[in-house]
């Protein structure tokens, strides 16, 4: 205890000595971390990660029910299934190799326009997640249900389980602890890629950050931005961390060594 | 007394690899038979054929008078009516223990879980378990876990309870209390069929014996006259090494 206070103190004098106490800190401070001109564009910076979190909380869903799918096809057996099998893996192949940006341009542009059609950004913005990350969430959803033993399986058809039954209580809440982390390494990722949508031309926290630097000379408006993000990870990193930790510790006996 | 499992010349192969070359048997209400034989001879697979986990080449099974062979059948419903326990437990680890118990009740025999739970406190409470039913799995011993396991495969109320080699897995202490409650179900006149290595025990609570060799039944009779005088070479080779 008293040698991380210690060495924390020494840490923060280091970083004072070699950062804060320089020349350039100054220059960083005024361009980046402006008190006044964060405090005045909070509202708005504010109003757009709505939009962000509009967005996030759609996405969630959809690419959680399109991922599960996607991996639940994957993991089908017998010849008959052969064909989804292989459009299964095609799709997540497709969209893992594509930039996520080309991605955004070919749904926020192009689908517009060879429907003729306006689509609210909402809509493009969760689509274009949706196409991506379902294609990620899949594969690790695959390998946590690789993951089971077939002798769980073997375990519940025999009690006469059928094969969905036995995939939705038995398969999938064992494949989804095995990959949490993984998973929420996902969400995570997820979370700040919805600050691209702001590509669609709808004013998100991202959108509304630029407009104000432009205006502004300055840069803070992006830090503010980017502060909300992290804010916005960390609680699901510490929920993260709990949810392992009681499971682990609810379900396995003894230390891991 | 009526045959509750009746198998006729049933073939399994495996690849080119023939582990069921043609094996028939009969099993009678509260009749506890004891297959026994080298490993490779064909007993867990015999098991999971009957209760329809493999599926046959050739061959006939009734389960009562229910054709169970028959490919129109839905393998499901056919194995909700068996109950069978595993060498490694395979119990459920993100189940407590009594959600393990009461899972095959309430998803596949829709009884309702105060019902299903009630069942299953009751049984857990008759082997000793009841305080360990909000535990998950994990927790427990082996030998509690494998009567946990067997509590499951019974609180249906199977016609047939299947036993592949439950105490092979299990250290030598923990095998008693396991076979003990195996025994108490026979007393009990439950129907069973094993698998097992425990010569004493299948002579001991076993009505008859098959010995499996080569995937064929090589010799079967009343286990006291089996272990007593085998008539096989095949099958007096077999128990002379494992008793010497």
């Amino acid at each position: 205890m008293l040698i991380a206070a210690l060495s924390t103190i020494v840490v923060a004098l280091v970083v004072w000595a070699a950062v804060i106490n320089t020349e350039g800190w100054a220059a960083v401070q005024r361009f980046f971390l402006d008190p006044a001109i964060a405090w005045k564009l909070l509202p708005k910076v504010w109003d757009g990660f709505l939009f962000n979190l509009q967005v996030l909380a759609i996405s969630v869903v959809t690419v959680g029910l399109v991922a599960l799918l996607l991996a639940t096809l994957r993991t089908l057996r017998g010849p008959v299934f052969f064909p989804l099998r292989v459009l299964a893996a095609g799709y997540t192949d497709l969209f893992r190799g594509l930039p996520f940006i080309i991605v955004l341009y070919l749904v926020g542009y192009g689908l517009p326009t060879i429907t003729n059609t306006r689509f609210s950004p909402v809509f493009l913005g969760v689509l274009a997640i949706t196409l991506t990350y379902s294609a990620y969430v899949a594969e690790v959803l695959r390998a946590g249900i690789e993951a089971v033993h077939p002798s769980q399986r073997l375990a519940a058809r025999a009690l006469g389980l059928g094969y969905s039954q036995t995939l939705g209580r038995i398969v999938l809440p064992q494949a989804v602890r095995k990959v949490t982390p993984p998973l929420m390494n996902d969400f995570l990722s997820m979370q700040k890629d919805v600050g691209l949508v702001s590509i669609l031309g709808a004013v998100d926290a991202v959108r509304a950050a630029q407009n104000a630097a432009a205006q502004s000379y300055n840069f803070t408006p992006y830090v503010v931005a980017g502060v909300l993000f992290i804010l916005l990870a960390i609680p699901t990193i510490r929920l993260t961390d709990w949810y392992s930790a009681r499971l682990r510790d609810r379900e396995q006996m003894g230390s891991i060594v | 007394m009526s045959a509750v499992l009746t198998a006729t010349d049933l073939w399994k192969s495996f690849g080119d690899k023939e582990v069921l070359r043609g094996i028939s048997l009969e099993l009678q209400q509260h009749e506890v038979v004891a297959l026994i034989g080298p490993s490779g001879s064909g007993k867990s697979t015999l098991l999971r054929c009957l209760n329809l986990l493999e599926p046959i080449d050739d061959g006939r099974i009734l389960l009562g008078a229910d054709d169970i062979s028959d490919p129109r059948v839905k393998p499901d419903a056919v194995r909700a009516r068996f109950g069978i326990v595993f060498q490694h437990y395979n119990l459920f680890p993100h189940l407590s223990v009594l959600d393990n118990v009461t899972l095959a009740a309430r998803v596949v025999h829709r009884t309702p879980r105060a019902e299903a739970e009630e069942r299953g406190m009751q049984l857990l409470e008759r082997i000793g378990l009841a305080d360990k039913a909000r535990e998950h799995p994990d927790r427990l011993s082996g030998g509690q876990q494998q009567r946990a396991a067997i509590v499951r495969a019974i609180a249906t109320d199977p016609e047939v309870l299947l036993l592949d080699e439950i105490t092979s897995a299990l250290d030598p202490e923990l095998v008693g209390e396991v076979l003990d409650l195996v025994r108490e179900l026979a007393a009990d006149g439950a129907t069973i069929l094993m698998a097992t290595h425990e010569m004493a025990f299948a002579r001991d609570v076993a009505h008859r014996v098959l010995f499996l060799d080569g995937g064929v039944v090589v010799e079967e009779g009343p286990a006291w006259e089996l272990f007593a005088s085998p008539r096989e070479p095949r099958t007096r080779e077999f128990l002379a090494r494992l008793g010497g």
